[in-house]
């Protein structure tokens, strides 16, 4: 019953700049504090590798952002199927929200892993199965982005990026798997839900810290980004006109 | 129904020899300019063939479906199609799959020739044809929801490689390496199965998706 008036209201666009302001301080004071806690105690006290010594430091980047950033064109994925199927604006403001977050975070995944690479495998960049996927979710972005532009109408343009973010979507795990399949260099991936950390828990619990501030990070954003296009939006409206002045 | 839709859009392609001979001319130009540029000493050994292969065919795939729609969101048939046909999904998947027939099917068939001038081993030939064969619907189901998005530019050509190009991924992968095990006398069904996993997946939603795009490029107008 909560829910389902909860998700009515989610189709006024006044409603969710009001209700959202908490939200967003909410990320924006977990993500400071989530991420300045990780960087010190990953780049200052957790131990250093018996291998790669202390390069792998940069786990702490690089692991959260690639993370996050598949996560951010998931939930465009998502934000796709809730503008189909209820043809909620505030879905397109999410798309058009988490578009620049995910396309920064994806490249920031790949400079990094590069920065990582170079002293671990010798080189700036392989292709490798999860370099390429990364790389191709960066297409992908780029792409919605290249439609979007193309697009002048606001309903179609929301609609037409709508449906390439679902069909990506259900692309990616057949992506993902055919890369992983044709050949991988990478290290198998440090978290998993079903089995424990192979790396020791001073190792990986300022990960964990880092992957939750860089999600709190990335949620601040797209909330932040969110409200500046509503408030474009609706700036013929009153509510709106009497905020901004 | 279903027979007379199809029989309509062979005849159309009949009368539009262009949108079938462009791209197999192209098809094959792209087979001689690697042929020609890769050092004699790689040439025709069969080292690159399957990437090159599967490339060249995804890029002939690219060309063709930018055509697929063209002509009839021009002169405004397409519009008929949506508005005035019961199933408009029926028309658009004989479409797509007259589509597939004078590109997947047609190169498939012409696979002996490239295997020659790629110098893919006779051994490996019905692989290579198998492998078309099943991959290539991936390709038009894929692309003729990119190509029903970008219909409406005027210079929809490169949006629509920078859509589609990326979700051809998966094909490319597990083609070239069919041709590649093939070549080399390995074993090879794991990723005969995966292609034609992905070409049931691209059948199942690609109709729905380029009915649903090519609904928004009418509003584009």
């Amino acid at each position: 019953m909560f829910l389902r008036e909860f998700w009515h209201k989610l189709g006024s666009p006044k409603w969710f700049y009001q209700i959202s302001t908490g939200w967003m301080i909410g990320f924006a004071v977990a993500a400071l504090v989530l991420l300045v806690v990780g960087m010190v105690w990953g780049l200052a006290f957790a131990p250093a590798d018996y291998q790669q010594g202390n390069s792998f430091r940069i786990i702490y980047v690089h692991v959260p952002t690639a993370m996050v950033a598949q996560s951010v064109y998931i939930s465009m994925g998502v934000a796709g199927i809730v503008l189909f199927v209820w043809r909620m604006k505030l879905a397109d403001v999410a798309i058009a929200a988490c578009l620049p977050v995910g396309m920064m975070l994806t490249a920031l995944a790949l400079f990094s892993g590069g920065v990582w690479g170079r002293p671990t495998w010798g080189t700036w960049w392989e292709w490798d199965g999860r370099t390429v996927s990364t790389l191709v979710l960066l297409f992908l972005f780029i792409g919605i982005y290249a439609l979007r532009e193309a697009i002048p109408d606001i309903t179609l343009r929301g609609r037409a990026s709508a449906l390439v973010a679902i069909v990506g979507t259900i692309n990616i795990p057949i992506i993902k798997y055919s890369v992983d399949w044709w050949h991988t260099l990478h290290q198998p991936g440090s978290f998993s839900l079903t089995e424990k950390p192979t790396m020791p828990v001073e190792m990986w619990a300022p990960l964990l810290v880092m992957v939750l501030g860089m999600y709190c990070f990335a949620g601040y954003i797209i909330l932040a980004r969110m409200r500046i296009e509503i408030l474009l939006r609706e700036q013929r409206t009153q509510w709106a006109r009497e905020l901004v002045a | 129904m279903i027979l007379r839709l199809f029989f309509s859009e062979l005849r159309l392609l009949a009368r539009n020899k262009a949108q079938v001979l462009n791209p197999l001319a192209f098809l094959f130009l792209g087979v001689m300019l690697f042929s020609v540029g890769v050092p004699s000493a790689v040439q025709g050994n069969g080292i690159y063939a399957g990437a090159v292969l599967w490339f060249i065919v995804l890029l002939t795939n690219l060309l063709a479906l930018d055509g697929l729609f063209r002509r009839d969101y021009d002169n405004g048939v397409l519009e008929q199609i949506l508005c005035a046909s019961e199933v408009p999904f029926m028309v658009i998947l004989m479409r797509i799959f007259v589509h597939w027939l004078h590109t997947g099917l047609l190169i498939t068939l012409l696979a002996p020739l490239l295997s020659l001038a790629l110098g893919i081993e006779l051994h490996a030939l019905p692989v290579v044809m198998l492998a078309l064969l099943l991959g290539t619907p991936a390709l038009s189901f894929i692309g003729a929801t990119g190509a029903a998005l970008t219909v409406g530019f005027s210079r929809g050509g490169v949006l629509l490689a920078l859509l589609v190009l990326p979700l051809f991924l998966p094909v490319l992968i597990f083609g070239a390496h069919v041709v590649n095990d093939a070549v080399a006398g390995n074993g090879n069904s794991a990723q005969l199965y995966w292609l034609a996993f992905i070409s049931m997946v691209a059948f199942t939603i690609g109709p729905f998706a380029t009915t649903v795009g090519l609904k928004i490029s009418v509003q584009l107008q």
